[in-house]
């Protein structure tokens, strides 16, 4: 039967969203080419019966369980190598994410298979899974057909939704791996650690976000007067590049490893715009950018752009907001 | 200790990036270089070797692709490689990301190196997954988009490496072997000097075919690949925005304000 395995990310007890997300398509995919979809999950105790079963109310037949380190890639390479070994499955598949990205790339090398990463759509031809990716920035899509035994399919963060969940439960079968010895040659030491302020930016209505372009750590005391002008529901948001470079604090962090939001207005100032950027604020209701690169490729998904010094515009844009909203 | 930097050759930034109708493959002519995110690999490779925890015998440049991948590997020397290797064959042309990252694998097992470094991804081909690839294959530990890593000598050398991942920061101990691809925060690169970029020539460089390391013919190129990709198309249309050309600021910020009031987000 032509199964799809989906991998499912865990942190202290609670699935991944986006890993979910992609339950929910492999369950679709899985009907429509005629076979199941199963989840694999790696980790310690906090993988509860109670909890792994949950995965079939996104459409998960099987939850196939095994005890291993978790937040590293090799340990659910060599699971999920074991699980299709002995069952056979014919695609696997991923939510987006770091992590996605290593265990599929991995995967595909030990099974001599097939991988296409940043999908944002799955379809169905002559009852086989293609996956179709944004290639060139994003100006065209290209369909990935998939020869052999294996197809990894990897998502794009946020590519796949989530289904209403139903009341079904997975059969969870546990797993014996035996880990490869290159596996143990990686310890997480700490995971999930946080760094810098704690600052809202999912509830927020208006953010105006900066990135490098801003120049310099101070370079957000721009960014932070304008929010303060809007005044109401706003807040300052980051690029991955400056939260890395130390000018912010990671939990305000839009983008790939960061978080996802759709504000009413999204004003992004100094970001030149990257797919792990994009792939995080794409769904706000107004994008307005100000960059000086006029190829910038956030202009091509920009509501409005401008083309200048952020230095420049920012302070007497916050002037002109201020004076707006006090007469 | 010895570090191989994988280094590519892309198309230069300001190009526009096509794709071939002929091949349906990218369209890799024109002016090119060494893929910027790279650097970052080699400076890394660097600080490893002035920082003194470990002695570094050598610092390998290598790539895969056509001949003029010799100016990437030129370049990656003039950034402190010591010699290089290009593995080019027409065999290998077409080849996915798995096919590839099998052919880097064999040529990388005859250097035997401790370390792997490489950049976070390409500039042209964005697959961020190349490392993890050449890793399984060389049986070692792979840990990508490191921001912050640190070597400590001793019986077994290890590589203390931070990195982002979904919930937060990550801190992993890997003993090496290993392959690392490190993010383009790790460090800034240097300027490569005068002398080291007219020097860079005449520093070791080693040309192998295919068949010279073993590669297996029938995993790599056009037929040896699992994927096929074609049937290119657009994606959905998105109305193109309003763009403003700055020339005065006042102007400007008045028809921003305008906007903004127009969409009641004042």
């Amino acid at each position: 039967m032509p199964d799809v395995l989906v991998y499912v990310l865990h942190y202290e007890g609670a699935f991944n969203k986006n890993s979910l997300g992609a339950v929910s398509e492999g369950a679709k995919q899985a009907a429509a080419i005629g076979g199941e979809c199963h989840a694999v999950v790696v980790g310690g105790d906090d993988l509860s019966d109670e909890l792994c079963k949950t995965v079939g109310n996104y459409g998960a037949k099987k939850v196939f369980r095994a005890q291993g380190a978790e937040g590293l890639a090799q340990p659910v390479i060599d699971a999920m190598d074991k699980v299709i070994g002995d069952h056979g499955h014919s695609y696997a598949l991923f939510g987006g994410g770091l992590l996605g990205f290593e265990i599929g790339a991995g995967l595909a090398a030990r099974r001599n298979a097939g991988v296409t990463m940043e999908v944002i759509k799955i379809k169905v031809d002559d009852a086989k899974l293609v996956a179709e990716r944004p290639i060139l920035q994003d100006s065209k899509i290209s369909d990935s057909h998939y020869r052999g035994d294996l197809g990894i399919i990897i998502g794009r963060i946020n590519a796949f939704e989530l289904a209403p969940p139903t009341s079904d439960v997975a059969e969870i079968v546990d797993v014996d791996v035996d880990y490869s010895p290159w596996s143990a040659q990686a310890t997480m030491v700490q995971r999930g650690e946080q760094r810098g302020a704690d600052v809202d930016i999912e509830g927020a209505d208006i953010l105006i976000a900066g990135g490098r372009g801003l120049g310099k750590a101070e370079g957000f005391e721009l960014a932070e007067e304008l929010a303060k002008a809007f005044g109401g529901n706003s807040a300052v948001a980051a690029t991955r590049a400056v939260v890395d470079a130390g000018w912010y604090p990671y939990a305000a962090q839009i983008g790939q490893t960061g978080k996802t939001v759709s504000p009413k207005l999204y004003l992004a100032a100094g970001i030149s715009g990257a797919i792990q950027h994009k792939v995080g604020m794409q769904s706000s209701e107004n994008i307005v950018a100000v960059n000086k690169d006029a190829n910038a490729p956030i202009f091509e998904f920009s509501d409005l752009g401008i083309v200048g010094d952020l230095n420049k515009i920012l302070p007497k844009l916050t002037a002109a907001i201020k004076a707006k909203k006090a007469s | 200790m010895k570090i191989c930097v994988l280094v590519k050759e892309v198309p230069d930034a300001a190009v526009e990036k096509r794709i071939d109708p002929s091949t349906g493959r990218m369209d890799r002519s024109g002016e090119r270089n060494l893929n910027p995110y790279d650097t970052h690999a080699i400076e890394a490779a660097m600080q490893i070797r002035e920082g003194g925890a470990v002695e570094v015998s050598e610092i390998i440049a290598v790539t895969m692709g056509p001949g003029t991948a010799t100016r990437a590997l030129q370049k990656a020397v003039s950034l402190g490689a010591d010699r290089s290797l290009h593995l080019t064959d027409d065999a290998l042309v077409g080849s996915d990301v798995a096919a590839t990252g099998y052919a880097l694998s064999k040529a990388l097992e005859s250097e035997s190196p401790d370390l792997v470094l490489l950049g976070q991804q390409s500039d042209d081909g964005e697959c961020y997954t190349i490392g993890a690839v050449v890793a399984d294959h060389l049986k070692m530990p792979s840990l990508t988009q490191v921001i912050k890593m640190d070597v400590s000598g001793g019986e077994a050398p290890a590589l203390t490496c931070e990195r982002q991942a979904e919930y937060g920061y990550d801190t992993v101990q890997i003993t090496l072997p290993a392959v690392i691809s490190v993010g383009d925060a790790i460090n800034e690169p240097r300027y490569p000097s005068l002398k080291a970029i007219m020097g860079a020539k005449k520093k070791p460089l080693q040309t192998v075919a295919a068949g010279d390391i073993g590669i297996d013919p029938t995993l790599v190129g056009t037929d040896g690949s699992r994927v096929r990709c074609g049937d290119f198309h657009d994606p959905p249309a998105k109305s193109a925005g309003q763009i403003i050309e700055d020339d005065d600021t006042d102007e400007t910020v008045a028809k921003i304000v305008a906007w903004l009031d127009e969409r009641k987000l004042i």
